[in-house]
């Protein structure tokens, strides 16, 4: 039998808010342990929590940059559940009416669009840290907490079951990733968990609608652990349906390391989390008004973002899909634009060159060592014909070791093509005096063979001749 | 008379006039404690040292010829479920035996600015949970009218102590009764203010939504005083009112001309004690006297109301309680494993009334009853206070019975807890609706027990329940008796 997977994500997005969701401390990461925690974050007896309206906000704008609706008459709740870190054993959160519900974004994977359908977006406190004194609490002697990440605001980002491979969850986690950078509700280091995802996985057989027993994957901070964890479970829960077996209903753990999955806890006694409204806050009333203020502020999406680079640029849907794909990189692409560069140039070497060099020193693009002006400079220097692509790429590796601006660089290391009529023709009396069987062969007819005379005028020139005039000279003194 | 036996507002003129200082009306309170604390037990901690140096610092501002605020050097007690920053707060629970706030409630806050001297920490029911303040996990109080007798709860402590001179003031809380059921047993003033016209932030919470802080005092004009000091707006409490707070003292006139007062059937229920019936009646016989309208009224989903109460407030309760794991704070009691240890904390450092609300809450709450219990329970709570909205179409203030009875024996309902519930009949449902009320003294039992009568307001609307309660007082002179205790009276 063939079966299918049925995915869908829980992505647990930590908002940039300066303060925590219900109190006043910070949320600064990396800070010593237990520095930023008050009496409400440390849910002493007696103390009550107030609502961080920005969190408010970066909801609504969550939700409306994801084309969900609006709860005007949202509520938080208490989800009583014990966690060992977060220290009044319930948390807050929100249950049947979050901040934001039936939404949907589309994801494009290998040029085919699907849409996947957002159940709800809610709001919520992260819980603190386990500090063990061994490698892992089952040796450990004791164990410490660090409260400062406790009432750290997250927004919690529910799909439907709508992705059936690792690729197409790949793509929904890096559109919501690209939504929230875009908004500048987060700041999206999956590092630094600011970004994560619990996987429900299961299997049906094609064709089927029921739904099969999913299994769930916590805490997934990577693309490529959401990918491998996905493959794995998917090929896993395929051999036990194979063998006639049944997939048993639990939290699985993934561990990188192994690139498997290994079971963590059973299901099967599911969790009666005790709902109840949180009585310590009123109900979070939202007029019309503040929902158009706040999509009034939402910048340009990814999605239009491409459509405009496609139509203004004349971009393809690969290129734009790509550079709209941070708003890193988008920002970084239209810097390189506004210093007079060609768009599609600019497309080019940020998806060749600049991606490659990125890539393989793991760098994000805003660490890029090439900025966005100096890459504008450099290729406004092809432009004008100071050099050409070739030398180009000679440029921009020295660019990537060396702060100077790419003029310099030309300069310096004598990369200036050479533009020079006269000069240019010495070279190719020269070649063409020293390589007469090509010379015959393309008089003869072979017009190819002034691909190899071009050649060596290059070497010749050390590439540095302008290949458009090296190919007109020569077509020239050869023709003529 | 000793100091002890008079309201602030005349300690304070006293101070004002330098008939007396802070000093000797605080040695008097506290040698009074020394008198007649063994016999009602009404402190959990005495804080001696620090309230004669407060009094001392208030004295050398008077001899500095400053003026003093309302409550300046005028001794008082605070009942151990509000934070006091560096002072224990047990809750008068074995959980948080050891437990030291490093931080003042908002109340706390709002009353230190007004310097006055805080005697210490008064006893309650574990928790707030309680009628009579037995279920203390140190000792039950003893009402100073009859010590064979319990206060009332759940703030017992606060009740007693201003009745029996041990403290001038004192600050409780009423999550379904709990500041007017004791004020009533103890022949004392106590508010409940309108839910969120005091900041809740620092009161450790019992029922949420029910909980309210307010003030316990020997009359009318005192508690006017009180609510002055601590209402309004808290940042820290969300679920405090915006309203404007009024100066509450303005309330304090004698008129009650023209006033409608409803007075619901459904308050006198069958099996009330006829002589509290009695007082009540001849309360009403006098309103009417001053020029008052008396309106019948019906409150027709009262009967409902206790149930509904002990649904949703159980329910809070148990989460509220959940922190108490003998992991962060308060007692720990090991175990073999993290469960144990969780498990043998909470099994000995609760009593038996808290564990049955937890119990009770996480059943009403839990998956598949929540519909049938805490819903439902929600939606009376919405039917109540339709009811109050609709009688206060008709009428200013609703006068009701505060409890059935007189203080009853300690132990005598120990061991049948709904019938302890019923208690609470005529307190509850106002806490249900978020209404303020007051009670105060209206009659003493054929055996000398204090009988009180409440009025109940419209929300944010304590300046009608004070005049209506001001009015009354001053026709009559309940509130100047004092409970016989100690050989000094």
């Amino acid at each position: 039998m063939k079966y299918e997977a049925v995915i869908g994500l829980e992505i647990h997005c930590e908002l940039k808010t300066k303060t925590k969701i219900f109190c006043g401390c910070a949320t600064s990461f990396g800070a010593d342990q237990n520095t930023h925690v008050c009496p409400v974050c440390l849910g002493m007896p007696g103390v009550l929590p107030t609502v961080n309206q920005r969190v408010v906000e970066f909801g609504i704008k969550a939700g409306l940059a994801t084309n969900c609706e609006i709860n005007k008459y949202s509520k938080f709740d208490r989800k009583n559940y014990y966690y060992p870190d977060l220290p009044k054993n319930w948390q807050t959160s929100q249950y049947d009416l979050p901040i934001a519900e039936h939404g949907w974004v589309d994801i494009d994977v290998e040029g085919e669009k699907k849409r996947i359908r957002l159940t709800r977006i809610h709001m919520e406190e992260d819980a603190g840290k386990l500090v063990h004194s061994g490698t892992n609490i089952k040796d450990s002697a004791s164990s410490n907490v660090d409260y400062n990440r406790t009432g750290v605001p997250l927004l919690e980002i529910v799909s439907e079951p709508d992705m059936s491979s690792a690729e197409e969850a790949r793509a929904y986690m890096e559109k919501i990733k690209a939504i929230m950078e875009y908004i500048d509700v987060s700041n999206c280091r999956m590092e630094e968990g600011n970004l994560r995802a619990d996987i429900n996985v299961s299997l049906r057989p094609v064709g089927s609608k029921e739904l099969g027993t999913r299994t769930e994957m916590k805490n997934i901070n990577s693309f490529k652990n959401l990918e491998d964890a996905i493959n794995y479970e998917i090929e896993r829960q395929t051999e036990v349906l194979e063998d006639g077996g049944h997939i048993v209903q639990e939290t699985r753990t993934f561990d990188p390391a192994q690139g498997i999955t290994l079971s963590m806890r059973s299901k099967e006694n599911a969790h009666d989390y005790r709902y109840m409204p949180e009585p310590d806050l009123p109900p979070i009333i939202t007029s019309e008004e503040t929902i158009e203020k706040y999509r009034s502020e939402l910048p340009e999406l990814p999605d239009a973002r491409r459509a405009r680079l496609e139509s203004e640029f004349g971009l393809s849907d690969y290129d734009a899909g790509i550079i709209t794909s941070s708003r890193a990189m988008a920002e970084y692409f239209d810097a390189v634009v506004a210093t007079g560069a060609d768009a599609k140039l600019a497309a080019n070497w940020m998806m060749g060159d600049l991606l490659k060099n990125l890539n393989d020193e793991g760098l994000d693009i805003s660490k890029s060592p090439v900025e966005a002006q100096r890459l504008g400079e450099m290729i406004q220097l092809i432009m004008k014909d100071t050099i050409s692509g070739k030398i180009a790429k000679k440029v921009f590796k020295e660019m990537w070791t060396n702060t100077d601006s790419p003029e310099k660089i030309v300069k310096d290391k004598g990369l200036v093509q050479i533009t020079d009529t006269k000069a240019i023709e010495g070279i190719v009396d020269v070649v063409i005096a020293k390589n007469q069987k090509a010379v015959d062969d393309y008089k003869g007819g072979n017009k190819k063979a002034i691909g190899a005379l071009v050649g060596q005028v290059m070497k010749a020139s050390k590439g540095k001749a302008n290949p458009q005039m090296v190919n007109q000279l020569l077509a020239q003194k050869l023709d003529g | 008379m000793r100091l002890y036996e008079k309201p602030a507002h005349v300690l304070h003129d006293m101070l004002v006039n330098k008939e007396i200082t802070s000093v000797e009306l605080t040695e008097d309170v506290l040698s009074r404690i020394d008198e007649v604390e063994g016999e009602v037990k009404a402190y959990l901690t005495v804080t001696r040292d620090e309230a004669l140096e407060q009094a001392r610092a208030v004295d050398e501002k008077i001899a500095r010829g400053e003026e003093i605020s309302f409550l300046e050097g005028i001794p008082g007690a605070i009942k151990d479920n509000i934070c006091t920053k560096g002072v224990k707060t047990t809750c008068a629970s074995k959980i948080l035996e050891h437990f030291v706030p490093p931080y003042d409630a908002t109340v706390m806050k709002k009353l230190k600015a007004e310097n006055p001297v805080i005697l210490g920490k008064l006893n309650m029911d574990e928790f707030a949970m309680g009628g009579s303040t037995e279920n203390s996990a140190y000792h039950p109080t003893c009402n100073p009218w009859n010590t064979e007798c319990v206060p009332g709860g759940s703030s017992g402590g606060s009740a007693a102590s201003v009745a029996a001179g041990t403290a001038i003031w004192s600050l409780g809380s009423d999550t379904g009764g709990s500041i007017r059921q004791p004020a009533s047993f103890c022949g004392v003033v106590g508010l409940k203010p309108t839910y969120g016209r005091v900041s809740r932030y620092g009161l450790v919470a019992y029922g949420s939504s029910l909980d309210q802080i307010g003030p316990v005092t020997r009359d009318v004009t005192d508690c006017a005083h009180l609510l002055n000091i601590i209402a309004g707006h808290d940042e820290m409490d969300s679920t405090s009112s915006e309203a404007a707070v009024p100066d509450f003292t303005r309330a304090l006139v004698e008129d009650v001309k023209g006033l409608k007062i409803g007075l619901p059937k459904e308050y006198f229920v069958k099996g009330m004690d006829p002589e509290v019936e009695k007082a009540i009646r001849a309360a009403i016989e006098k309103y009417k006297e001053m020029g008052a309208e008396i309106v019948d009224i019906s409150l027709p989903h009262t009967d409902y109301a206790i149930s509904a109460y002990y649904l949703i407030a159980p329910a809070e309760a148990a989460t509220n309680l959940q922190r108490y794991d003998g992991v962060s704070y308060g007692e720990r009691v090991e175990g073999e494993d993290l469960v144990s240890m969780m498990t043998n904390t909470r099994t000995e450092k609760f009593g038996e009334e808290v564990k049955r609300r937890i119990v009770i809450g996480n059943y009403a709450l839990s998956a598949g009853y929540y519909d049938a219990y805490y819903l439902k329970a929600m939606k009376v709570r919405t039917l109540v206070a339709e009811d109050y909205a609709k009688a206060f179409e008709q009428v200013d203030v609703i006068l009701a019975p505060v409890a059935p009875t007189t203080a009853f024996k300690i132990g005598e309902m120990a061991g049948d807890p709904l019938q302890m519930y019923l208690q609470d009949a005529c307190t509850v449902p106002l806490n249900l609706a978020g209404l303020p009320g007051i009670s105060l003294p209206c009659g003493f039992s054929s055996k000398g027990m204090p009988i009180g009568m409440q009025i109940i307001g419209k929300a944010l609307d304590e300046e009608t329940i004070i005049r209506a309660a001001y009015t009354y007082e001053q026709s009559q002179d309940y509130h100047t008796k004092m409970a016989k205790l100690g050989g000094n009276n």
